[in-house]
């Protein structure tokens, strides 16, 4: 029998389940407090009291904390931002396609180094190293405890990161520094951006993580703690506070998978209809698919590790607007200010939620106000409802042959029973906490990146398979349960002894 | 001549992105390049290329080379401005203006740059009214103008020059090695022309035609009207299908990007199906195993929603996308304007037929 807790730490609530096996034992939903302490101390201990005597082998918590940070431009520290790569790139510092409130406050210190690498493996230039010195002894001046390093082609060598890294260790040993190979893709300017956005939140994270530490003594709970990720699976805690950003998107990931496992599912789409808005997203073995395209966090553009989900204009505030016979909904949306706005409340807007009140698929508010909306109107509402949740469907389908569609968010009312190419549609009990469900049972991760010289191909990938699992053994996996879940190889061409860059993944259970 | 303000660049952008035909490169790191030099006051100007006088000198801008790379190494002005005080240098003239070989994608902007650098006007002009893959796809190559000399420049002081070669093809060997030499990117200026040249063989007014073209996007995703059907307005094009995409295969050859797109028809085009070939720009699309629309008409894939342009390295299964044709220049529809760019110059045995025609 294993038992977990997962916690999920949102912008309104902090929810908890107890689950035993497959089965949720308790649930419970609190404030999310400023301290974010207190939230998860209480959800802990509402936890506590109904597990009994017998323990929990690990407590999950999954948090949007750190991507709200940035979106509300708070807690944010200044960054020194160190990019190798001179003479190329000059003429596009680091920073330079930041919003200017945000840059405003991270923008810490801007340094330039020759350095860097080309597609082939050959460096730009040798890496300077008394200029990358120079540059650690003039944040230290400053006072600036957290660094970026970013370098040109560093997804295919990350040599050159490394070493800056070691020489700024010299000078400033308390320096919490991220290097941007260890988080983003190639696209210097998007690695690079992740790189700056991880490091403007290091204090905030090592905090905010030892927070949830001391919450879990507080609550007289002794199991480890893991931080879930943007892919669904977790890390330590320790690991997490270096890396806040692999965290941002948790909150959709763990959605999509807490309605998956209450489902029993592990293939499907998954939409949650908020209040503005519907993110569809798909599950490809129990995982959210990745994108593989820009994404835009708090108006900064990233490239890296995000699930795939596409956002519409439709929820349960939506503006419902009727003109020449034709009815459009969203993407304007009353939003929070539904209980004030829309008409069943007796405000002046035609909402979604006034249609579904109207038709009888829906209990809220006063229906008696929203009796004389005509018929018509309300079968063309909904008729727009489903074709809009058809298309986006569609768009997220990677096959021809119908899937199954599973519905959560305060807005899944909107969702029809039935769609085009849709198997059937699914709702799963407990969908108001499946957030934490999906933190309680994320698994554990390892991954193995880097060059391999002077061995074949299959020894390389082996290799790099190997340190993967030790990795992932490492960080609490349990090694009889781990499965290779991505492996891909990049041969560097003019590097000596048949190079190749090898990426390995592996997944795998928590050790009991 | 008028100063082009820095609104109409960011429209510009927009305008190349569609013009590059799924190819060419994002102009975004060109538009960054050139917000930073308006925000340190630098202004460049557009000129008429009939405002040439003939025996002026115009020097052909474009950055070569792969966009991935490009994505690491980023564009600099320096460069590419570089490029062109180089060849002055070797010419001993200075040049009167600049123009873009094409004006489809990231060269779109590039240009300007290296006006912004010089401090020379744009001529209103390219070779090519869209994107290409190789070097002799040129009007100047169809004018059989003279192919050399061509200077290159990389971010690390090398500099060099292609001072002769027998021609247009030769000209694409030599400077190709010497880009993938340099780490597969590089600033080059191409053969210099007069501005008689320019004025017989260029492709007038594209670079107005891309602001207007993107001024246009904008103005209908901003009004939150049909982007597609502006871009049909502005260019004169025709809506050639609809639907989504269904299969797409890419693989890298010869540092091309070839491949196929198959899409299944939507709304007036249900039960129809479209297949697209693209050797880094869209080459060929056939409506049921049927030709449809060829090089050179421009052929562009679009988002149905947005109306923003999709390029071949991007587009994926199950977008919807909207297929349209613009007119190509008139230079290209010769009989030996179609040696250089119809579709057989792509390896596709087909009877070029416009769907202007």
């Amino acid at each position: 029998m294993r038992r977990r807790i997962g916690i999920d730490v949102g912008g309104t609530n902090t929810d908890a389940v107890l689950l035993e096996d497959d089965r949720v034992l308790h649930a419970v939903k609190t404030p999310t407090t400023a301290d974010v302490l207190t939230g998860v101390r209480l959800a802990l201990e509402s936890a506590a009291a109904a597990m009994g005597p017998q323990g929990v082998q690990a407590v999950m918590i999954g948090t949007t904390h750190f991507v709200n940070a940035v979106v509300q431009r708070r807690d944010l520290a200044p960054v020194g931002a160190l990019r190798l790569g001179l003479p190329a790139s000059r003429s596009l510092p680091p920073f330079c396609d930041w919003p200017e409130d945000l840059a405003a406050i991270v923008r810490g210190q801007v340094h330039m180094a020759e350095g860097g690498h080309d597609y082939d493996g050959r460096p730009i230039m040798p890496l300077d190293e008394r200029a990358v010195a120079a540059a650690a002894r003039e944040m230290k001046a400053a006072g600036i405890g957290c660094v970026a390093i970013s370098s040109i082609f560093s997804p295919l060598d990350p040599a050159m990161e490394e070493r800056a890294a070691q020489i700024l260790r010299d000078v400033m040993p308390d320096a919490a520094v991220t290097l941007s190979h260890d988080l983003g893709r190639i696209g210097l300017l998007e690695r690079e951006n992740v790189a700056l956005l991880n490091a403007c939140l290091a204090p905030l994270a090592r905090h905010t993580v030892q927070a949830f530490e001391d919450a879990l003594r507080q609550a007289g709970i002794d199991a480890p703690l893991y931080i879930t990720q943007n892919d669904g699976t977790v890390i330590r805690a320790e690991l997490a506070a270096r890396f806040p950003v692999l965290s941002f998107a948790s909150g959709p990931t763990n959605s999509m998978r807490g309605a998956a496992f209450l489902t029993g599912l592990k293939d499907a789409l998954v939409v949650d209809v908020g209040g503005t808005t519907s993110d569809i997203g798909a599950l490809k073995a129990g995982f959210p698919r990745e994108a593989n395209a820009v994404v835009h966090v708090g108006g900064v553009r990233t490239l890296f590790r995000m699930p795939d989900l596409l956002s519409i204009g439709l929820g349960g505030g939506s503006h419902v607007e009727a003109q020449d016979g034709r009815v459009t909904i969203g993407p304007r949306s009353v939003g929070y200010r539904l209980p004030e706005l829309a008409r069943i409340f007796g405000g002046p807007q035609l909402t979604t939620s006034d249609i579904a009140v109207r038709a009888g698929m829906l209990s809220l508010g006063d229906a008696a106000r929203v009796g004389d909306i005509p018929d018509a109107l309300v079968r063309a509402a909904l008729m727009e409802a489903a074709r809009m949740l058809e298309e986006s469907v569609d768009r997220m389908k990677t096959e021809a042959a119908a899937v199954p569609l599973l519905a959560v968010g305060g807005g899944a009312f909107l969702v029809p029973d039935a769609l085009p190419g849709v198997s059937e549609v699914l709702r799963p009990a407990h969908a108001a906490v499946a957030n934490a469900v999906g933190a309680a049972i994320a698994q554990v991760s390892g991954e193995a990146d880097q060059v391999f010289q002077g061995l074949t191909r299959a020894e390389a990938m082996a290799e790099a398979e190997r340190i993967a699992r030790d990795r992932a053994v490492e960080s609490g996996a349990d090694g009889a349960t781990l499965a290779l879940v991505d492996i891909e190889d990049l041969p560097i061409a003019y590097l000596p002894g048949g190079a190749l860059r090898v990426r390995a993944r592996v997944v795998g259970e928590i050790a009991a | 001549m008028r100063e082009v303000p820095l609104d109409e660049i960011e429209a510009l952008a927009v305008g190349a992105w569609v013009l590059g035909t799924g190819g060419g490169g994002s102009p975004y790191h060109g538009l960054l390049n050139m917000r930073r030099l308006y925000t340190e006051g630098h202004r460049v100007s557009l000129m008429d290329p009939d405002e040439l006088a003939d025996d002026d000198m115009v020097a052909v801008v474009s950055n070569m080379g792969a966009p991935l790379v490009g994505q690491e190494r980023l564009a600099d002005s320096a460069n590419i401005g570089r490029a062109v005080t180089l060849m002055e240098e070797y010419l001993g003239r200075s040049f009167r203006a600049i123009m873009s070989v094409e004006i489809g994608g990231n060269n779109g902007v590039q240009a300007f740059l290296a006006a912004a650098e010089t401090g020379k006007p744009v001529v209103d002009a390219d070779a090519m009214g869209r994107a290409y893959p190789e070097a002799q796809m040129t009007s100047f190559a169809v004018g059989d103008l003279k192919p050399w000399p061509l200077s290159l420049v990389d971010p690390r002081g090398v500099e060099g020059i292609v001072a002769k070669v027998p021609s247009w093809k030769w000209m694409e060997r030599l400077s190709r090695k010497m880009c993938v030499e340099t780490g597969s990117i590089a600033a080059t200026c191409k053969a210099p022309r007069t501005g008689a040249e320019v004025k017989r063989w260029g492709i007038p007014r594209t670079t107005t035609q891309a602001i207007k073209l993107g001024q246009a996007i904008r103005a209908a995703q901003r009004e939150h009207r049909d982007p597609v059907q502006a871009i049909l307005d502005s260019e004169k094009g025709k809506l050639l299908f609809r639907g989504k995409v269904a299969d797409i295969a890419r693989r890298t050859t010869e540092g091309f990007l070839r491949g196929t797109a198959k899409l299944d028809g939507l709304d007036a085009w249900r039960g129809h199906g479209f297949e697209l070939a693209f050797q880094n720009e869209w080459a060929v699309g056939w409506e049921d195993g049927v030709p449809r629309v060829m090089t050179p008409d421009l052929i562009c894939v679009l988002d149905t929603v947005s109306g923003e342009a999709i390029g071949t390295e991007v587009l994926r299964y199950g977008q919807r996308v909207t297929v349209v044709a613009l007119p190509a220049p008139k230079i290209f529809l010769s009989p030996r304007g179609l040696d250089f760019v119809g579709p057989r110059a792509f390896g596709y045995d087909i009877e070029f037929r416009s769907v202007f025609a």
